[in-house]
C-alpha cells in the first residue's frame, strides 16, 4: 500500500514519459513498425535477396509478378526489362535508400547545427551573415538547387547525397538559431559564464543538450525529405547510375515500361512512399511526444 | 505599415543580389571548360578558342564578368541559350503561362477540396471521416510525386483510356497564343472551340491532379488544425448560445478567423509549386519552366541555367515578398 503510493507520487523520468506518450500514438506506432521492418530489411539484404540486384535472367524479361497471371513464384514481384528479379533490386535498394537518408541527414544537421550555433550565440553580425546565407538559398526552390547543383557536381549517388544536404542544411540552421536563442537567456547559462567557462563549452555542453528534442524531430522529418528528395535526383537521373538499384532510379528505368508493365514502376515508388510515410508518422509522434508545449 | 512595407522592400535587395550572387557563382564552379564544351570534339583551333571566350566574357576577371551580368540584368538581359541562341528572357516568357495554367489549376484543386475537407474533419472530429481523412492527408503529405504522376497515368490513360499521356493539346488543335493559357486560348481556336478547350482540359487534368496532391494535403491539415483551435474560442460559444444556425457559425464566424494561417501557408506554397512542377513537367512532358530547366541542365546549356534560376529565384522571393505583406495588412497586430 505504502510503495504503491510511493511509486504514484515519483516523478516520472523524461524517458518514461516520453514513452507513454509515443505509445499512445497508434500512427508512431504503426511507423515505427514499418520503419523497423524496412532497417532490418535492409541491413539483411545480402542475405534475405534471393537473388543478385544486377544478375540477368535469360528469356525472365518483363515477367510479371507471381500473383498476376504469367508470373511466378521464382520471381515473387516479377522482373525487369533485362531480367532481373524486382524483389531483389528492391531488398538491396532498401539498404541504399535508408543509408542515402542516414547521410544526408548527418551532413546536414552537423553543418546546420555548428552555423545556427554560432549565429544564435554570438548574435550581431555573424548572425545576420549566417541568415542572409539562409535566406538566399530558402529563396530557391529546393528542388531546383538540388538538380543545379547536382548537375554541377555530375551525376551520382554521393553528390546527390551532396545537393539534396546543402538544400536542407538551412530548416537546421534556422531551428538550432531559433532554440539557442531562447537558451542563451537562461540562468543556467549565465551560471557557466560566471564560473568562467568558454564560448565553445557553453554553447556544445551547456545550451546544445537542452535543445536536442526539436533537433531529433527536425532530424527525422529530414531523413523523410532526404529520401525523398534524393530518389527524385535519381528519377532525373541526376542521382544514383543505373544498374544501382536505387528506388528513384529503378523508377526512371522502369517508365518507358509503363504500359506493358506496370509492376516495374509499382513497387519501387511503393517502397518510397511506405517509408516516407513510416518516417513523418514517426516524427509526428515524436514531436507530440517531445515537444512539451503540446503535451495533454 | 508604410514603414513596415518599405523595410520588407528594402530587405529584398541584398537577398536578390546574393541570389544573382549565387546563380553566377553555380554556373562557375561546373568543372571543364564551358568554351571546350560549347566547341565540342572539332573546337581545337586555337585561335576560335580565345575568340569565342572573348565574346562569351570569360576571358576578362571573375568580379568585372559579374558586374556585366548584373548590369546586363537590369537591362532586362538575362543572356542568350547556347542551345536555341535565343534570349532567355524571351524562352522563359514562352513557357512561363503553362507552368502557370498547371499551377494555378493544382491550387485551385488543392484549395477547392482542401478547405471543405479540413472544415468536415474539424467539426467533426475523431469521427471515422476524421481519421480516414487525416490518414488519407498524410499519404497524400508523403507521396512521391514522380511516382504518384506515373500511377495516375496507369490508371487514367493507359489502365481506362480517359486522358491523354502528355502534352498540352491534341495536335489537331492549332491554338493561337493571346494569354498563353490554353483553357482560355483555345476557345478563339479556328477550328476547335469547345472540342480544343475540352482537349486541353483533358491534358491538364492528370498533371494538375499529380502537382496539387501535395498542396492539398497541406491545405487540410492546415485548416483542420486552425479551425480546431478557433472553434475553441469564446466567440464561437457566443454565436451559438444566442442561436445562430450552426453552419453560419462555422462558415462566417470560425472561417474568417481560421483563414490567416490558410493564406500564410498558401503563399509558401508557391515555392513548392516550381518544385512540383519541374518533377511534374517531366513525367507528363508539359512545356513548362520545369522542364525547360532540367533540359537546360541537361544539355549543359549554362545562360539558361543561369538565368532561369535568377528568374525563379527572384519570383520566388517577389511572391513571398507580396504575402508577408498581405500578412501584414490581415493582421495589424504583426506590423511591429
Amino acid at each position: 500500500m505504502e510503495l504503491e503510493q510511493a511509486k504514484e507520487l515519483t516523478p516520472q523520468t523524461p524517458f518514461q514519459e516520453f514513452y507513454q506518450s509515443f505509445a499512445l500514438n497508434k500512427g508512431a506506432v504503426i511507423g515505427l513498425a514499418v520503419l523497423l521492418f524496412f532497417i532490418a530489411v535492409g541491413i539483411s539484404s545480402p542475405f534475405l535477396a534471393p537473388y543478385d540486384p544486377t544478375q540477368l535472367f535469360d528469356g525472365a524479361y518483363r515477367l510479371p509478378p507471381f500473383f498476376s497471371s504469367g508470373g511466378n513464384t521464382k520471381f515473387l514481384l516479377g522482373t525487369d526489362d533485362v531480367g532481373r528479379d524486382i524483389l531483389s533490386r528492391l531488398i538491396h535498394g532498401t539498404a541504399l535508400s535508408l543509408g542515402v537518408g542516414i547521410m544526408i541527414v548527418v551532413v546536414s544537421l552537423v553543418l546546420g547545427t555548428i552555423f545556427g550555433l554560432l549565429a544564435g550565440y554570438f548574435g550581431k553580425s555573424v548572425d545576420r551573415t549566417v541568415m542572409r546565407f539562409t535566406d538566399i538559398v530558402m529563396a530557391l526552390p529546393s528542388t531546383l538547387l538540388a538538380i543545379v547543383v547536382a548537375a554541377i557536381l555530375g551525376p551520382g549517388l554521393v553528390n546527390a547525397v551532396w545537393a539534396v544536404s546543402i538544400v536542407a542544411i538551412p530548416n537546421y540552421i534556422r531551428l538550432v538559431r531559433a532554440l539557442v536563442m531562447a537558451e542563451k537567456k537562461r540562468a543556467y547559462v549565465m551560471a557557466a559564464q560566471a564560473y568562467g567557462a568558454g564560448h565553445i563549452r557553453i554553447m556544445v555542453s551547456e545550451i546544445l543538450p537542452n535543445c536536442t528534442a526539436p533537433i531529433i524531430v527536425q532530424a527525422t522529418l529530414g531523413l523523410s525529405e532526404g529520401i525523398l528528395n534524393a530518389a527524385a535526383l535519381g528519377f532525373l537521373g541526376l542521382g544514383a547510375q543505373p544498374p544501382t538499384p536505387e528506388w528513384g532510379t529503378m523508377l526512371a528505368d522502369a517508365r518507358p515500361f509503363l504500359e506493358n508493365s506496370p509492376w516495374m514502376v509499382t513497387f519501387p515508388g511503393l517502397c518510397i512512399l511506405l517509408v516516407v510515410l513510416a518516417l513523418n508518422l514517426v516524427g509526428d509522434g515524436l514531436r507530440d511526444a517531445l515537444d512539451p508545449r503540446l503535451k495533454r | 505599415m508604410l514603414k513596415a512595407v518599405l523595410k520588407k522592400i528594402l530587405n529584398l535587395i541584398p537577398t536578390l543580389l546574393g541570389v544573382s550572387l549565387l546563380a553566377f557563382l553555380l554556373i562557375r564552379l561546373v568543372p571543364g571548360d564551358p568554351v571546350m564544351l560549347l566547341l565540342g570534339e572539332r573546337g581545337a583551333d586555337p585561335q576560335m578558342y580565345t575568340e569565342m571566350k572573348r565574346n562569351m566574357g570569360l576571358d576578362r576577371p571573375m568580379y568585372e564578368q559579374y558586374f556585366t551580368f548584373l548590369g546586363n540584368i537590369f537591362q532586362g538581359d538575362f543572356g542568350h541559350s547556347i542551345v536555341s541562341k535565343r534570349a532567355v528572357l524571351t524562352e522563359f516568357f514562352d513557357r512561363f503561362p503553362a507552368t502557370l495554367e498547371l499551377g494555378i489549376m493544382a491550387m485551385t484543386f488543392a484549395i477547392t477540396l482542401g478547405i471543405p475537407f479540413g472544415i468536415i474533419a474539424a467539426i467533426k472530429r475523431n469521427s471515422f471521416f476524421d481519421f480516414t481523412l487525416m490518414g488519407a492527408g498524410l499519404v497524400g503529405y508523403s507521396m512521391p510525386i514522380f511516382w504518384w504522376g506515373l500511377m495516375l497515368i496507369i490508371v487514367f490513360s493507359v489502365k481506362l483510356g480517359w486522358t491523354p499521356v502528355s502534352g498540352r493539346i491534341d495536335v489537331l488543335y492549332e491554338v493561337d497564343k493571346v494569354t498563353g493559357l490554353l483553357l482560355i486560348d483555345s476557345w478563339w481556336s479556328e477550328d476547335g472551340g469547345f472540342a480544343a478547350f475540352k482537349s486541353a482540359l483533358s491534358h491538364l487534368i492528370l498533371p494538375a491532379l499529380a502537382m496539387g496532391t501535395i498542396p492539398l494535403a497541406v491545405v487540410a491539415r492546415m485548416t483542420r488544425s486552425s479551425m480546431l483551435e478557433v472553434l475553441g474560442e469564446d466567440y464561437i460559444r457566443t454565436a451559438r448560445a444566442k442561436g445562430l444556425p450552426y453552419a453560419r457559425v462555422v462558415i462566417v464566424h470560425a472561417l474568417r478567423n481560421a483563414l490567416v494561417p490558410i493564406i500564410t501557408i498558401l503563399g509558401l506554397l508557391f515555392g513548392s509549386i516550381i518544385t512540383g512542377a519541374i518533377l511534374t513537367e517531366m513525367i507528363f512532358s508539359w512545356p513548362g519552366i520545369g522542364k525547360w530547366i532540367v533540359f537546360s541542365i541537361n544539355a549543359r546549356d549554362y545562360p539558361v541555367i543561369q538565368g532561369g534560376v535568377m528568374m525563379i529565384a527572384s519570383l520566388v522571393i517577389l511572391t513571398n515578398a507580396i504575402v508577408d505583406i498581405l500578412y501584414l495588412w490581415a493582421n495589424p497586430r504583426m506590423r511591429h
